[in-house]
């Protein structure tokens, strides 16, 4: 049954674990900001974390399978929309409007 | 001035409302099936702000874990912020309460839109960084409040909506290309993603996939610091 004191004490835990991650580096590598190889990291590391994340999102997903072939077409999308327009609302909002129509026409299920 | 910047920051993080929204109310429809009180969804969303983990938190709930437990999970599930502060640790400059914020809301889509975006001109770059940060907790709170309150009466007819956050990536890293004007980066990062996913693990994707690439990109900048031609060429 539900606790209320449990689930404080669990709200708790998990902000302080969480806020760990995100300030640890800060904290860590404080005195180092300037160093070179921390500048060569802040400059690499954001675009191969950005395509990472991208395909994070369809970790879930059978990449290799047709079923995947609507998340690809929108994607795709977004690319085409974005090199054309450069608009960045617009290529989102238009790839995922076209994911959707894919998706919701069952077209690759 | 103020008006119009909110309506930039708004502009530039509308992406992330379609994509926390909906996500945020699928954790409240969850989190409501818990039998809490509405307001709890909500203050995870104010103190914890963190998508994996707060739905991690309702399997977690359930099962009435121990809070060791719990921590060391959380803790694990959320590493991969680590990297993020080493990338921005140069560019952030806030101080004292503002700082603090800055580096409490750095979610995935925060972290992508503060290395991605700028002020517009004539704009502070902390004030900017803020209100980012702040309009994303924003969205991320409605949504965790809605689904925890409307609980199980809503369903979703929004099937595909998710891929707005994919999207969003997928838009910053074009702009990130145009930046940089390097494709090694990319490159490598596609590879060793689709690698990993394929080959390795697909739960610890992101966070191995991180891993080797800090690796690779150490390697390339010590290589290139020991390579005797860069001597000899000075």
């Amino acid at each position: 049954m539900e606790s209320v004191p449990y689930l404080i004490a669990v709200i708790a835990v998990m902000t302080g674990a969480t806020f760990l991650t995100r300030v640890l580096p800060f904290v860590l590598l404080y005195k180092v900001a300037d160093h070179p190889l921390l500048t060569f990291l802040g400059r690499f590391l954001p675009p191969a974390l950005m395509v990472l994340l991208v395909i994070c999102s369809f970790k879930n997903e059978e990449i290799l399978s047709v079923g995947f072939v609507p998340e690809l077409l929108g994607l795709v999308a977004v690319l085409v929309l974005h090199l054309l327009m450069r608009n960045a609302l617009l290529s989102i909002l238009g790839g995922t409007g076209c994911y959707m129509l894919i998706v919701q026409s069952g077209v690759f299920a | 001035m103020s008006v119009s910047l909110n309506h930039t920051v708004f502009k530039a993080t509308l992406p992330v409302l379609f994509g926390y929204v909906p996500l945020g109310m699928a954790f409240g429809v969850l989190f409501s099936d818990l039998g809490y009180h509405w307001l709890f969804a909500t203050a995870m969303g104010v103190f914890i702000f963190a998508g994996a983990a707060q739905f991690l938190a309702v399997g977690l709930l359930a099962n009435q874990a121990g809070l060791l437990e719990i921590f060391i999970t959380t803790f694990l599930l959320n590493s991969r912020h680590l990297f993020y502060g080493i990338s921005l640790i140069s560019r952030m400059k806030a101080k004292g309460w503002r700082r603090f914020y800055l580096i409490f809301g750095l979610t995935d889509e925060t972290f992508s839109l503060l290395t991605s975006t700028h002020a517009p001109e004539g704009v502070d770059e902390t004030e900017y960084q803020l209100r980012v940060t702040l309009f994303n907790q924003g969205y991320w709170v409605l949504g965790c409040t809605l689904g925890a309150w409307l609980g199980g009466q809503i369903s979703f007819s929004t099937a595909g909506i998710e891929f707005v956050l994919p999207a969003l990536f997928m838009v910053l890293a074009i702009e990130q290309y145009r930046h940089l004007r390097h494709a090694a980066p990319f490159v490598m990062a596609i590879v060793i993603g689709l690698a990993v996913l394929l080959l390795i693990s697909r739960d610890q994707m992101l966070l191995i996939s991180i891993l080797i690439s800090i690796s690779v990109l150490l390697l390339y900048k010590g290589g290139e610091r020991w390579n005797p031609y860069r001597t000899l060429s000075q």
